[in-house]
C-alpha cells in the first residue's frame, strides 16, 4: 500500500516504438490477420459493454419520450422537455447542494491533509508515530461502519448541543480527515531532499511560508492524485448525506436521483438527466486529470 | 499501512547534534516540539469528532437498551444476540459473502482478459481504454440508478430487447427473487473491473520484454507464457486487488441499496441494509449498533490476517 506518486512509471521508461510481437503479453502484432480482426471485434463488445451505458444516458436525457424505458442510442424526439422538467423538480437545486459539499469537502480534506503531513514527515517530535497510527485507523472507520453512531453525533456535535446535520457541514467535516490522502502525501513529503529547506531555514523563513513557497510547490503531482481521489470519495458518498440530511431538500445529486426514481410523475428522462448531471464533473475532472489517477491507482492506491 | 511505518525515516529536524536526549529544556526545543502539534491539530480535532467519537459510541451503544426518552439502559450482549439470532441478518451475511467472494473473482478474471486484450500503445487501444475505465470515476450511486433502467423488467426494457435479439425470453431480472442477486453481481462486476484493469495493466507494462523474447526462442507457446511469465509477475498486483476488494466489498451498501432496496423479498439484503434499515427505518440504534461493530471486528480481523500473511511472505 505503499505509494510513490513521483516513481517513474515503466511505460515511460520504455522506448516509444511500433508495437512488436513482444510487446504485449498475448503478443499481438500489426498486420491483417485474422487475430488482429477478432482483437478489433472482441473490443467493440467491450467498449459497447463499458461505454454504451454512458452513451445511452446522454440520449435518453434528451429523448421527448422519455418515460418509456426502452433507450436508443439517438434520441427518437430530441427535445429539452427533461431539463425543464428537471428545473420544475430542484434538479439544480441538488446539484448545488453536491457542489458545496464537494468544493467545501475537498478544500478542507486537501487542507488537512496537506498540514497534517508537513508536521509527521518534515519534523520530528513525541507522539509523532502515535499521531501517524491515529490517521491510519480512521481509515478502518469508513462511514458505512459508523453510520448509525455518526448520525447522532452529527446533531449533537461532541455534546455541545451544536448540530451540523441539514447543513452542508454535515457532510464537509466527517470528509475532511482521510486517512489515505494523509498517508500517500506523508510518503510523498518524506522524499523531498532537505538541503532545500535547511537553506530556507537558515535566511529566517517561517513554518507556515516554508510550507506553502518551499514544500507545496514541490509536491504538485501529489496533489493531482490527492485531489483527483478526493473528489471521488466526495461524490461518491451516499450514506454520509442520507444521514446529515434534514430534509429531501438537503440531499446531494447522487442521493436525490433516488426521490426522483420514486417520484410517480418524474419520466425516465429526468432521471437520466439528472444521472448527466451527476456525470459530469466526475468526467470533466478524468478527462482533465487522468494520469493522476491511473498513476495513483497502479501504484496500489486505494478508492475507499 | 504497516510498510508506511517501517519506512520512518529520521527527518531532517533536529537530527546531527550527538547530544544526549535530556538538555535543559530552552523556548527553541520548546517552540521545535509544539509547532509540529499546531499542523496536526485540525486533523487530529476533526478526527476525533467524526471518527472516533462516533466509533466509539457506536461500541457503547451496542451494549445498550437505547431508547430516546426513557434513558438507556445497560443490557450487555444482548444486542449482538438478537443480531446473531436474526433470520434475516443470517440471511444478510450469505448475500454478503457470496457477493463479496462473486463479484471480486468475476472483477479480477475479468479485468485480466479486459488488460490482456487492451495492451498496447497504440492510439485506439488509448482512447478505447479512456472510455472502458469510465465506470471507475461514476459515483456508485450514479452507475445503479443507471442499470436500474437497463434492467427494468418489462419487456421494452434495454436489457430485456437485447436479450430477444439473440431470441432470448423477457427476464425480471432486479424483480425475480432467484435471479436479483446474480444480477447485483454483475453490476459490482462491472463496476470494479475497469479498476482492476488499471492495477493489472500497470503490471503488464512492468513485465521485462527481454522475457517474451528469450521465451519465444525456446518455443514457448501463448499459453505457456501467460502461466510461466504473465501470471507471476502479476502476483502481487493481483493479490493486493483481491485483498483490497474483498475487504471493502463487505461494506457493500451504495449499490444494492439503490438497485434494489435489499427486496426483492429481502433475495438481495446484505449486512448493510440490513444495518441501515433497523438503525434509522424501526430506529433499533442498539441492535444496529452491534451489528456495524460486528462488521467493524470482521473488516479488521481481515485486515490484520492479510497484513499478517504477505507480511510473512516479504519477510521470508
Amino acid at each position: 500500500m505503499t505509494m510513490r506518486a513521483n516513481a517513474p512509471s515503466a511505460a515511460k521508461q520504455r522506448k516509444v516504438h511500433a508495437e512488436g510481437r513482444f510487446d504485449s503479453a498475448l503478443g499481438w502484432a500489426p498486420g491483417w490477420k485474422i487475430s488482429n480482426v477478432v482483437r478489433v471485434l472482441l473490443c467493440l463488445v467491450v467498449l459497447a459493454v463499458f461505454a454504451l451505458p454512458f452513451l445511452l444516458v446522454l440520449s435518453g436525457a434528451f429523448d421527448a419520450q422519455g418515460d418509456s424505458t426502452s433507450l436508443r442510442l439517438i434520441p427518437a424526439e430530441p427535445s429539452l422537455a427533461s431539463v425543464r422538467a428537471a428545473e420544475r423538480l430542484g434538479v439544480f437545486g441538488y446539484f448545488a447542494n453536491s457542489f458545496i459539499i464537494v468544493g467545501g469537502g475537498l478544500l478542507l480534506q486537501v487542507a488537512v491533509a496537506v498540514l497534517t503531513s508537513y508536521a509527521l514527515a518534515r519534523h520530528r517530535f513525541r507522539g509523532r508515530a502515535l499521531v501517524f497510527m491515529l490517521f491510519l485507523t480512521t481509515m478502518m472507520l469508513p462511514e458505512e461502519v459508523i453510520a448509525i453512531p455518526l448520525s447522532q453525533v452529527l446533531g449533537d456535535v461532541a455534546g455541545t448541543g451544536l448540530s451540523v446535520r441539514g447543513t452542508p457541514w454535515g457532510v464537509i467535516l466527517p470528509v475532511a480527515v482521510w486517512g489515505f490522502s494523509i498517508l500517500v502525501m506523508t510518503e510523498f513529503m518524506k522524499d523531498i531532499p532537505g538541503e532545500i529547506e535547511e537553506a530556507a531555514r537558515l535566511d529566517g523563513v517561517g513554518e507556515l511560508r516554508m510550507l506553502w513557497s518551499i514544500v507545496l510547490p514541490l509536491c504538485k503531482p501529489v496533489l493531482g492524485v490527492v485531489t483527483i481521489f478526493g473528489f471521488m470519495m466526495i461524490w461518491d458518498q451516499y450514506l454520509l448525506p442520507l444521514i446529515a440530511a434534514d430534509s429531501p431538500a438537503d440531499y446531494t445529486l447522487t442521493v436525490a436521483l433516488g426521490v426522483l426514481r420514486n417520484d410517480p410523475e418524474t419520466g425516465t428522462g429526468v432521471l437520466l438527466f439528472g444521472a448527466l448531471l451527476a456525470l459530469l464533473p466526475s468526467l470533466i475532472i478524468y478527462l482533465l486529470m487522468q494520469k493522476s489517477l491511473i498513476r495513483g491507482i497502479s501504484s496500489g492506491a486505494t478508492k475507499g | 499501512m504497516t510498510s508506511a511505518l517501517a519506512h520512518e525515516r529520521t527527518p531532517l529536524q533536529g537530527s546531527g547534534s550527538g547530544a544526549g536526549r535530556r538538555r535543559p529544556l530552552s523556548w527553541p526545543r520548546i517552540k521545535r516540539q509544539l509547532i509540529p502539534w499546531f499542523f496536526v491539530l485540525p486533523g487530529l480535532v476533526l478526527a476525533v469528532l467524526f471518527k472516533f467519537h462516533p466509533a466509539v459510541d457506536g461500541i457503547w451503544m451496542s451494549f445498550q437498551k437505547v431508547q430516546p426518552f426513557l434513558g438507556n439502559e445497560w443490557i450487555g450482549l444482548q444486542n449482538y444476540a438478537d443480531v446473531l439470532g436474526d433470520q434475516r441478518f443470517i440471511d444478510a451475511m450469505e448475500h454478503t459473502v457470496l457477493l463479496a467472494v462473486g463479484q471480486t473473482t468475476g472483477a479480477v478474471l475479468l479485468a485480466f482478459c479486459l488488460a490482456l486484450l487492451m495492451e498496447g500503445a497504440s492510439r485506439p487501444l488509448r482512447w478505447a481504454r479512456t472510455a472502458v475505465f469510465l465506470p471507475v470515476v461514476t459515483a456508485l450511486a450514479i452507475i445503479g440508478e443507471v442499470w436500474r433502467i437497463l434492467l427494468f423488467p418489462s419487456e421494452s426494457g434495454f436489457a430485456n430487447s437485447v436479450l430477444s435479439l439473440f431470441g432470448l425470453p423477457t427476464q425480471q431480472f432486479l424483480s425475480d427473487p432467484s435471479q436479483a442477486l446474480w444480477w447485483v453481481m454483475m453490476v459490482g462486476i462491472w463496476t470494479a473491473a475497469p479498476y482492476n484493469m488499471i492495477i493489472i495493466m500497470a503490471g503488464l507494462v512492468g513485465i521485462d520484454r527481454s522475457l517474451y523474447e528469450a521465451a519465444a526462442m525456446d518455443g514457448i507457446t501463448t499459453r505457456q507464457r501467460i502461466w510461466y511469465i504473465v501470471l507471476p509477475a502479476l502476483r502481487p498486483a493481483i493479490s493486493v486487488v483481491l485483498t483490497l476488494a474483498a475487504i471493502r466489498s463487505l461494506r457493500i451498501f451504495t449499490e444494492v441499496y439503490v438497485l434494489t432496496g435489499g427486496g426483492p423479498a429481502g433475495a438481495t439484503e446484505v449486512w448493510m441494509t440490513r444495518t441501515f434499515s433497523l438503525g434509522f427505518d424501526s430506529n433499533n440504534l442498539g441492535v444496529a449498533s452491534a451489528a456495524s461493530v460486528l462488521l467493524l471486528l470482521v473488516t479488521l480481523a481481515l485486515t490484520v490476517a492479510t497484513r499478517a500473511i504477505t507480511h510473512r511472505k516479504e519477510t521470508s
